[in-house]
């Protein structure tokens, strides 16, 4: 497919690496902060292709894993309410509730359907106008527009039993967060590329100021990556700490101002509690009051705020890029795919997933 | 979750900008896809497409520049005397 596989050359990609060992001189730690990049770093290896000066620390990139335990719950409560049709990506199905998943009140006769699509749950609330359709709109600035469209649409459109359970977060505010831990060990960051392709890069500037970091928007391709890790490199070697654009071909600076238009005709902005790492300020989106209407919190009653006892999960250290997958006692073994202990395993981007498909369960944490 | 796909635009349809939607080609998977945020896109154009929605038109040219850069560092790496 154009556009795909020749950024994936393996002879291309050995270059920028010999490249970047040419150039470092000292120990960096650089975080991607987007599930799609971490899962492409373990996938084809690219950490393991690096100078061992270059370490990549995986950060919160996966909006399905800092959903709070709260808002499964809330959905699996809806979905269970006779009469409502509960539509959601098919990434959070699996993800743990207090006490049960999506895929159990389903399997236990709830009307969940995985749409790929919220125009497609917009279409199933116009083929079923008797029935209160509900989305679970979760994700990042990249989900944001299209979910905002279909909120816009609905409303607009006079869809009347559609509407949406809103968990969105932001990652500028959640990059803030961990510059700010007394315990950051991050000196420069992979901004997330198709966060950007939306909302551009201008938010970044001040960010790379304040905290002396470089920022480099990069794409999910191996060589996009290891572009990007030079870019960043090449950054922190010359003692400069700027906002960089690797990901030109689908990032421009103000990013795609009609999608940022919607977004804020549809959400404001709002305090919002990360899974595993806790409350941030103006670090997600909610529904507009003019949209009040359209909101499932406003229908089925508020999400609590209960709070989660992970257990032994030590996912918000993950998250944080404290610790690595295989750093965890019980990863691989009694924490695997087929029966997660946490968030991270879930999601099919989650780190600990990412490790344990790509790597197996044997990876000693000395290796990292 | 922030996955995107680039694909071929063959057919446009529409004049509501909000249903505008294309016909996008993913290597022989045919999608039919909104083009509310990328008005721009034309026919033969390559976007980037996130759940139902394009995103973005791809810029060809940018999207060479990172072989430009290989052929530099190339270049160094000549001038050098090679590694």
């Amino acid at each position: 497919m154009k556009y795909r596989e020749e950024y994936r050359d393996p002879a291309a990609a050995r270059r920028f690496a010999d490249e970047i060992a040419r150039i470092v001189t000292r120990p960096w730690a650089i975080m991607e902060v987007c599930g799609g990049q971490t899962h492409a770093i373990v996938r084809y290896g690219i950490d393991q292709l690096l100078p061992p000066e270059v370490t990549l620390i995986h950060g919160p990139g996966c909006p399905v894993c800092v959903t709070p335990v709260d808002y499964i719950d809330k959905a699996i409560e809806i979905a269970a309410t006779p009469g409502t049709i509960l539509t959601s990506f098919g990434d959070m199905l699996r993800v743990p509730g207090t006490d049960t998943d999506l895929l159990a009140a389903k399997a236990n006769g709830a009307d969940v359907r995985v749409v790929y699509s919220p125009l497609d749950a917009l279409e199933i609330a116009r083929a079923h106008p008797d029935r209160e359709v509900v989305f679970f709109a979760v994700g990042f600035e990249t989900t944001a527009p299209a979910n905002a469209m279909a909120a816009y649409r609905a409303k607009r459109e006079g869809v009347a039993n559609f509407s949406l359970l809103v968990s969105h977060v932001l990652v500028p505010p959640a990059m803030r967060a961990i510059l700010d831990s007394p315990s950051n060990r991050v000196q420069g960051f992979l901004a997330a590329g198709h966060v950007c392709t939306i909302m551009g890069f201008e938010e970044y500037l001040p960010i790379a100021a304040r905290y002396r970091v470089p920022i480099v928007v990069t794409g999910f391709e191996p060589l996009d990556i290891l572009e990007g890790v030079w870019m960043c490199v090449s950054q922190l070697e010359q003692g400069r700490a700027e906002v960089e654009n690797q990901y030109a071909r689908s990032v421009k600076r103000a990013g795609n101002r009609p999608a940022q238009e919607v977004m804020r005709e549809v959400f404001r902005v709002v305090r919002r509690r990360w899974r595993g790492i806790g409350e941030i300020e103006e670090s997600g989106l909610a529904l507009a009051d003019d949209y009040h209407a359209f909101d499932a919190e406003h229908r089925f009653g508020p999400v609590g705020a209960s709070g989660e006892d992970e257990g032994e999960c030590i996912s918000g250290l993950i998250l944080c890029g404290d610790k690595k997958p295989p750093d965890c006692p019980a990863f691989g073994t009694r924490c695997t795919p087929e029966h997660p202990l946490g968030v991270t395993m879930v999601s099919s981007e989650g780190a600990c997933a990412a490790y344990y498909r790509y790597r197996g369960a044997e990876v000693p944490a000395a290796a990292e | 979750m922030c996955l995107a796909i680039p694909g071929r635009v063959l057919t446009v349809s529409g004049d509501d900008p909000l249903t505008r939607t294309a016909r996008v080609d993913f290597g022989g998977v045919v999608k039919e896809i909104n083009l509310a945020y990328t008005p721009e896109a034309a026919v033969d154009d390559y976007v980037l497409v996130h759940v139902g929605f394009a995103i973005t038109v791809i810029d060809a040219d940018e999207a060479e520049k990172v072989f430009a850069h290989l052929d530099r560092i190339g270049e160094i790496e000549a001038e050098l005397g090679g590694r």
